[in-house]
């Protein structure tokens, strides 16, 4: 665990005990079943709203906190361990677009309005199925923008779009031109397919800025993984202290516990790739490409032998939609692919290093 | 795919079942259900059969072709090996399929052959061959899962007939079954030698199923309750105790079908993940998956894939030679659900998020399907003996290596 602060303990503590009291795994289920159009329960939304946290990547002029990443990081992990269906880190995401970007008439528009969790924003880049930043063709005519992203996540209710054009990144506000088309996903979250047809679009950098946002929006799924794998093993390793089998609990068996200690290993391992990025972007560090690209393969492969392992572990309770260990593979699947898989970032990880 | 010779005039009695077989075929095979098997009706249920699929089944059940080596005394084929060899090579070639199958099949016919009274095979063996009955399996319970030995549900014998209490769970096909074969507790004072092997009414007062809902949102298994159910003791397979014995034996005809033909072999249906990867990915200028590492991952597992079919084949070809059963069966199970996995796994990798789609909009029916796939397949190393379970066979039975003392 990296070193935190007072005000980092603070958060996190504060952070967990809402998710552990308030939006437990059994809410996310009920979301599931309720199924809002946002894909979020927006009274939990409104509840992390006013602790702060949509205002972490938010300098204070703005409204914001200006906490940072590590604390970002922080908030996604405790909310991930529960599975808690939030905007967040789509939002923070668009954020730090609008906050590192040229346009200060943006800046003042929206930053406040997101630090309150009054807009819900997000970050469109991909057009296809697998994370390709070189594959982009949306285009900016005039100010006005075109082009089609694909599983937008928070699409459904976002209020505010940071789109990759070819040439860098735009912001598109509000409805004109946007159209969304809702996709269903094993996570039972909000992915959307968000048509832009000469929508207005207001210019915040160049593709340099869209890879640096990248990497913070990679960085911020990565604290989300870590927080689901964690919590995947914890739930593992408490039921085989219970299940009995041939007499015995299963954590008696010498080989289950050795498999347990090697994801315990691995999770480890986890934990200082995803903080060393976070705190990478937070020190302003130049090889934050790295660190990111690091952090991603490391909890993919890792987050992928958790979420299988806790299946496997429970045996046939496993399996039934009863439990939560669907949901954690479910969702698992999704984190592991957005922004890039492990193979992607492994491949980028060989090209900035030169070989 | 073995191909079948061409024909001229009948020079052995082979060559003359090959004629035989394939006119009957010509004149008994609907063309239109050409390769039109349903291989996920086991996990979505029974469906409308069409006019032409019932002629088929029909004309396959009265043949017996269905259960092609099981005695022509109970409605089976009667054929030999090397003539369902044949017969399976005829059916290959016209793109014919079995209708014939479930767990009576595959499980439960071939023990009953074994165990069974002369008055039992002919009473279930026939209804079997001809698809007429529905079988279930009543096997794991909350706490008999991998120790299938410590199973509860009592049978207390009522004179002529058995009273039966207990929960069972993981019932394949409970929900569309009419007969359950179920392994019950005739006493409570030894483990493995107080089961014995009962077969159960489901239509009887007293059974009640549950579905349960799986991850993949399916509902292929059901919860059994048996409240005071009365089963006449005519339904008793075998001997009091003899159960644990003749369920064991079972079991080696589920994981042959699981690991050999049968289950595994379905999952492995589909596009090959070379030509997968390229429709998802493209190729490069020189023909090849741009992603090294995926490219690299799906060689491993083609690769991985053609050693476990070479083995199946040196399996069998040992087994056929009279060396007796090959070591090499042991591992045949978690290979088997290794590579479906991995398969999975790799296939959705490859689609993106486009292989995690749930319903709706936006996806092929291709892609949806290979999303519950994945999902369902994280059973195959868990049901039939569990991968763990396996292990502890390899080790203790074929490694000699000890308990922990």
């Amino acid at each position: 665990m990296a070193v935190l602060n007072e005000e980092q303990t603070m958060l996190r503590d504060m952070v967990r005990e809402w998710s552990d009291n308030e939006s437990p795994v059994t809410a996310f289920r009920k979301m599931r079943a309720a199924a809002p159009a946002e894909g979020y329960d927006p009274a939990a939304w409104q509840a992390l709203s006013e602790m702060g946290v949509a205002g972490i990547v938010i300098p204070e002029a703005f409204g914001g906190t200006a906490f940072g990443y590590l604390s970002l990081g922080l908030v996604l992990e405790q909310l991930g361990r529960n599975l808690a269906a939030s905007p967040l880190a789509a939002t923070s995401a668009a954020a730090s677009a609008i906050v590192l970007g040229e346009s200060e008439t943006a800046k003042a528009a929206w930053l406040p309005r997101i630090a309150s969790g009054e807009v819900v924003a997000t970050l469109a880049v991909d057009e296809g199925p697998v994370h390709d930043p070189a594959k982009i063709a949306t285009k900016v005519v005039d100010g006005r923008l075109s082009g089609t992203k694909a599983f937008v996540a928070e699409g459904d209710s976002a209020g505010v779009f940071v789109v990759a054009a070819e040439d860098g990144l735009y912001l598109v506000a509000g409805d004109v031109g946007v159209t969304r088309s809702p996709r269903h996903m094993t996570d039972s979250r909000s992915h959307a397919q968000v048509t832009f047809a000469d929508a207005p679009a207001e210019r915040l950098g160049d593709i340099g800025l869209t890879a640096r946002v990248v990497d913070r929006a990679t960085a911020a799924v990565c604290a989300e993984m870590l927080g689901l794998a964690e919590q995947a093993f914890t739930t593992t390793n408490d039921y085989l202290k219970t299940r009995v089998q041939f007499g015995q609990v299963l954590s008696t068996f010498q080989a289950l516990q050795h498999r347990m200690a090697k994801m315990f290993t691995e999770l480890e391992l986890m934990r200082s790739v995803v903080e060393g990025a976070l705190e990478a972007i937070d020190a302003g560090r130049s090889d934050v490409d790295q660190a990111v690209s690091l952090a991603k393969a490391v909890a993919g492969d890792t987050l992928h032998l958790v979420s299988r392992e806790m299946i496997q572990l429970h045996g046939g309770i496993g399996m039934t939609d009863e439990h939560d260990a669907g949901f954690y593979i479910k969702r698992a699947r999704i984190l592991e692919t957005m922004w890039g898989n492990a193979a992607f970032h492994r491949e980028r990880f060989a090209r900035l290093n030169g070989y | 795919m073995a191909t079948a010779p061409e024909l001229d005039a009948p020079v052995t009695a082979l060559d003359e079942f090959r004629q035989t077989a394939r006119a009957w075929l010509a004149a008994n095979f609907p063309s239109a259900l050409k390769g039109k098997d349903n291989a996920l009706s086991a996990l979505e249920g029974p469906t409308d059969l069409s006019a032409e699929e019932i002629a088929w089944k029909t004309a396959m059940g009265e043949k017996g072709w269905g259960v092609p080596g099981w005695p022509k005394a109970y409605g089976g084929g009667g054929l030999d090996k090397a003539e369902i060899r044949i017969l399976q090579e005829e059916m290959a070639r016209i793109g014919a399929w079995n209708p014939i199958g479930g767990m009576g099949v595959m499980m439960f016919g071939p023990t009953l052959l074994e165990y069974g009274s002369e008055a039992q095979k002919h009473e279930h063996i026939p209804a079997i061959a001809k698809g007429e009955v529905r079988w279930c399996q009543g096997y794991s319970e909350p706490n008999a899962g991998s120790d299938l030995a410590n199973v509860q549900t009592f049978a207390e014998d009522a004179g002529d007939h058995y009273i039966v209490n207990g929960q069972k769970t993981w019932t394949s096909g409970g929900q569309w079954a009419d007969k359950c074969f179920a392994l019950v507790r005739t006493d409570k004072s030894q483990k493995h030698g107080g089961i014995s092997f009962l077969l159960i009414d489901m239509t009887a007062p007293g059974v009640e199923v549950k579905p349960i809902r799986m991850i993949s949102g399916q509902s292929p298994f059901c919860e059994t309750f048996f409240t005071n159910v009365k089963v006449p003791k005519e339904n008793l397979v075998g001997r009091e105790g003899q159960g644990w014995e003749i369920g064991t034996r079972l079991l080696q005809h589920e994981r042959n079908s699981l690991s050999g033909g049968g289950g595994a072999s379905r999952l492995f249906a589909g596009k090959a993940l070379g030509a997968l990867a390229k429709d998802y990915r493209g190729a490069d200028e020189h023909g090849r998956v741009p992603d090294s590492d995926l490219r690299m991952r799906i060689v491993r597992h083609e690769m991985d894939s053609r050693a476990f079919a070479l083995t199946l084949r040196r399996a069998a070809l040992e087994a056929k030679s009279n060396q007796g059963p090959s070591a090499a069966t042991s591992i045949m199970k978690n290979v088997g659900a290794r590579i479906t996995q991995e398969r999975a796994e790799l296939s959705i990798e490859i689609m993106g998020m486009a292989g995690l789609g749930w319903e709706g909009e936006g996806f092929s029916e291709d892609e949806l399907t290979q999303t519950r796939t994945w999902l369902w397949g994280k059973a195959v190393s868990i049901y039939g003996g569990s991968t763990e379970i396996q292990n502890n066979v390899i080790s203790k039975r074929i490694l000699g290596m000890l308990d922990h003392q």
